[in-house]
C-alpha cells in the first residue's frame, strides 16, 4: 500500500543525493570513533604503553581517556554541522517527490 | 537522621510532586501519557536524557570506584560517554521517525507479526525490569545509609514516588523530574568540585600529582597488562557500555518524546555536553575523596566506596553539604526508576496489552487504563522484589541488563534500520538468540559461579551481540530473506528507508 510512491521518493535524484552522502560521512565516523574507543582497551590489556608519565604525574592512559571525551564531543559537532546539509536534501526530495506526484507529509 | 538532610529531602521530594501535579492534569491521552505529546523540545529533552542516563551509580558507584580503584572506574565512564555517539550516529534519528511510543513500536513499523513486536516487549520488560531493581536494591541502601531511614522503609518510599510520577503523570512528570535532578546534580557535583579544587590551588593536575605522591602511582595507572582473559573481559564491558546504551529502552523512549529527527538530534547534542561534563568531573570527585577522606574510611563506610562523594562533601563543606549532596542522590535515584518503570509499563500497556492481546482494537480510555495500570503493577512488582533482594550483588544485574540489551535489542535495531533483507524470522531469531546466550553466559560466569564458572567473562557481550547478529543473518538468509515472506508480514524495505532517512510519514 503506497508501494509505488514510496518507490517513486527513493528514485528521485534528491533523496540519491542524501543516501550518498550520508554514508559517506557516517560509515567512515562509525568506524573511526569505534577504533579510536577501543583501542584504549586494547592498549591497556596488551600493553604498557599507556603507563608512561605526560603531564606530572598524569599518564598517557588518562590522556587518552580524556581525548575520548573531545572526540565525542569534536564528532557530535561535525555530525551537526553535515546534517544541516541533509536537511536541505529531504526539503528537496520532498518537492521533487511532489512533482514526481507523490503529497508528502 | 539531621534535620538538615531531613528538610531538603522534603522539599525536592515536594518539588517532584507539585511537578507531577501539574503534569496529571496534561495527562489525558495515550500520545501525553507515553510521549508527552511529543512536544519536548530539544533542549529540554536533552537534559532529561541526562537525567536519565546519569544515575545513582554515575554519581555515587563511580567516585567510588575511582577512589578505590583509580583509572579502572574512570574507563566506566570513558564507554559511557562514546555510547552517546553510536546514538547519534547511528539511533537517534532512525528511532525518531520509525517509533511512535515504544521500542517494539519500531520494529513493528516494518514487521507486523505479533511474534517480533511480543519478543521485542519481553526484552524491554526484561531490560527495564533488571536495571530497575539493582537501582532500587542500591537506592534503599544508600538512602538507608545516607539519611538514616530504614531499608524497607526507603524502597517503599521510592516505590511510591516513582508509582505516582508515572501512574498520574505519565511520561510528562518523567520528563521534568529527570530534568530537575540533572539541574541539581550537575550543580551539586559543581559545587563539589570547586570545593575539592580550592585545596589544590584549582589545579587538577595539581590534585592528580598529590595522589601519586600521597597514595602512589597505582592509583593513577591503567590496571596492569594480564593475559587474554582479562584483555578480553575488559574489551566485552566496553562494548557493553557503548553498545548496550543503544538498546536500552529507558534511554530509547526519550526520543520518541520530541517533535522530530533534528529535535532528536539535538537531544543527544545536549545530552552529549552535560553527560561529558559530569564524567570528566567524576576523577577530581573521587580522587578528591581518596585524599582528603581517605580510602580506609571510604571502604569502611562501604565497601565497593559508594559513600565516598557524600563523605567527601562533608570534608569540604560540612554537614549541609551532606545533606544536600544527599538530597541530590535521592533525585537521581527516584528520576532513573520513574523513566525505567516508563518503559517497563509501556512494554506491557502499548506492546503486550493494546496491540499484542487486543490487537490494536482496544478504545483510547482502555490503553490509557491500561497504561497506568501497568505502571502501578510493574512499580509493586518491582518493590516486592526489591525488599526481598537487598544485600543481592547489584553489579550483576546491572551488567546483565547492559549485556542483554547489546544483544538482544542493539543488533535487531540496528539491522531494521539499515538491511533490506531482514525478515521476520531473521529478527524474531536475532532478539531471542540475544536474551539467551546473554543471560545463559552471565548464568555460567564468574559472576554467578564464582570459581567455578564456565565462561571466564564477566560481561558476555564480545561473544553474545555477534552471535545475535549471526541468528539475525542466518535467520534471514536460511528461510529466504525479506523476498519469500508473505507480503502482510512485512511493510517494503523501500518505504522504511525513505521514512527512516526523511522523516516523511504519509504518502498520498
Amino acid at each position: 500500500m503506497g508501494r509505488r510512491e514510496w518507490s517513486r521518493i527513493s528514485r528521485t535524484a534528491a533523496f540519491k543525493e542524501l543516501i550518498r552522502t550520508k554514508r559517506a560521512f557516517i560509515i567512515p565516523a562509525t568506524v573511526f570513533f569505534l577504533v579510536f574507543y577501543f583501542a584504549l582497551p586494547v592498549l591497556i590489556a596488551f600493553t604498557s604503553v599507556l603507563d608512561v608519565k605526560v603531564i606530572g604525574a598524569i599518564n598517557l592512559a588518562y590522556v587518552y581517556a580524556f581525548a575520548q571525551f573531545a572526540m565525542t564531543l569534536g564528532l557530535s559537532h561535525l555530525y551537526l554541522a553535515k546534517t544541516k546539509r541533509w536537511d536541505e536534501l529531504v526539503e528537496q526530495t520532498k518537492r521533487d517527490a511532489a512533482e514526481k506526484g507523490v503529497e508528502t507529509e | 537522621m539531621n534535620l538538615t538532610a531531613f528538610t531538603i529531602f522534603v522539599f525536592i521530594v515536594g518539588l517532584t510532586l507539585l511537578i507531577t501535579y501539574w503534569a496529571t492534569r496534561r495527562n489525558k491521552s495515550t500520545k501525553a501519557h507515553y510521549v508527552a505529546g511529543g512536544e519536548i523540545k530539544g533542549w529540554q529533552n536533552g537534559i532529561a536524557i541526562s537525567g536519565d542516563y546519569l544515575s545513582a551509580g554515575a554519581l555515587l558507584g563511580l567516585a567510588g570506584a575511582i577512589a578505590l580503584d583509580g583509572f579502572s572506574g574512570f574507563y566506566l565512564a570513558v564507554g559511557f560517554t562514546v555510547a552517546l555517539l553510536v546514538l547519534l550516529l547511528i539511533v537517534a534519528e532512525p528511532l525518531r521517525n520509525l517509533g511512535e511510543y515504544t521500542v517494539a513500536d519500531v520494529l513493528a513499523s516494518r514487521f507486523n507479526a505479533t511474534s517480533v513486536r511480543s519478543v521485542a516487549a519481553l526484552n524491554t520488560l526484561m531490560i527495564s525490569l533488571m536495571y530497575l531493581i539493582a537501582q532500587l536494591v542500591g537506592a534503599g541502601t544508600i538512602v538507608q545509609l545516607l539519611l538514616g531511614i530504614n531499608y524497607v522503609v526507603a524502597v517503599v518510599i521510592i516505590g511510591i514516588l516513582m508509582t505516582i510520577y508515572v501512574g498520574a503523570g505519565g511520561m510528562l512528570a518523567t520528563t521534568w523530574v529527570q530534568i530537575v535532578k540533572a539541574v541539581l546534580l550537575m550543580g551539586g557535583v559543581f559545587a563539589l568540585v570547586l570545593a575539592v579544587l580550592f585545596n589544590f590551588d584549582f589545579s587538577p593536575v595539581a590534585l592528580f600529582n598529590e595522589v601519586s605522591t600521597q597514595i602512589g602511582d597505582e592509583a593513577l595507572a591503567p590496571p596492569p597488562a594480564s593475559g587474554l582473559t582479562a584483555a578480553l573481559g575488559l574489551i566485552s564491558l566496553g562494548m557493553a557500555l557503548t553498545l548496550g546504551v543503544g538498546g536500552m529502552p529507558h534511554i530509547l523512549i526519550r526520543f520518541l518524546t520530541v517533535p522530530d529527527a533534528k529535535a532528536a538530534r539535538s537531544s543527544v547534542i545536549t545530552a552529549t555536553w552535560i553527560i561529558a561534563v559530569f564524567f570528566l568531573m567524576t576523577p577530581i570527585i573521587g580522587y578528591g575523596a581518596a585524599l582528603l577522606v581517605g580510602r580506609g574510611a571510604i571502604a569502611e563506610a562501604n565497601s565497593a566506596g559508594n559513600l565516598a562523594a557524600p563523605q567527601l562533601a562533608q570534608a569540604v563543606g560540612g554537614d549541609l553539604f551532606l545533606a544536600f549532596i544527599s538530597a541530590v542522590a535521592f533525585a537521581t535515584i527516584v528520576a532513573v526508576v520513574a523513566g525505567l518503570v516508563m518503559a517497563a509499563s509501556g512494554a506491557f500497556a502499548h506492546d503486550f496489552y493494546s496491540n499484542v492481546l487486543r490487537r490494536g482494537e482496544a478504545s483510547e480510555r482502555e490503553q490509557l487504563r491500561a497504561a497506568r495500570a501497568a505502571a502501578i503493577g510493574i512499580s509493586v512488582f518491582s518493590i516486592i522484589l526489591a525488599l526481598g533482594a537487598s544485600g543481592f550483588n547489584i553489579a550483576f544485574l546491572i551488567t546483565q541488563a547492559f549485556a542483554v540489551a547489546a544483544s538482544a535489542n542493539f543488533p535487531v535495531i540496528v539491522l531494521t534500520i539499515f538491511w533490506k533483507k531482514l525478515n521476520t524470522v531473521g529478527a524474531v531469531t536475532g532478539m531471542l538468540v540475544g536474551l539467551l546466550s546473554s543471560i545463559g553466559l552471565i548464568l555460567i560466569g564468574p559472576n554467578v559461579m564464582t570459581e567455578n564458572a564456565i565462561f571466564p567473562l564477566d560481561s558476555p557481550t564480545i561473544v553474545s551481540m555477534p552471535l545475535a547478529f549471526l541468528a539475525c543473518y542466518l535467520g534471514t538468509i536460511l528461510s529466504g530473506g525479506a523476498r519469500e515472506e508473505r507480503r502482510e508480514l512485512h511493510v517494503p524495505y523501500e518505504e522504511i528507508y525513505v521514512r527512516s532517512n526523511t522523516g516523511i510519514k504519509k504518502v498520498m
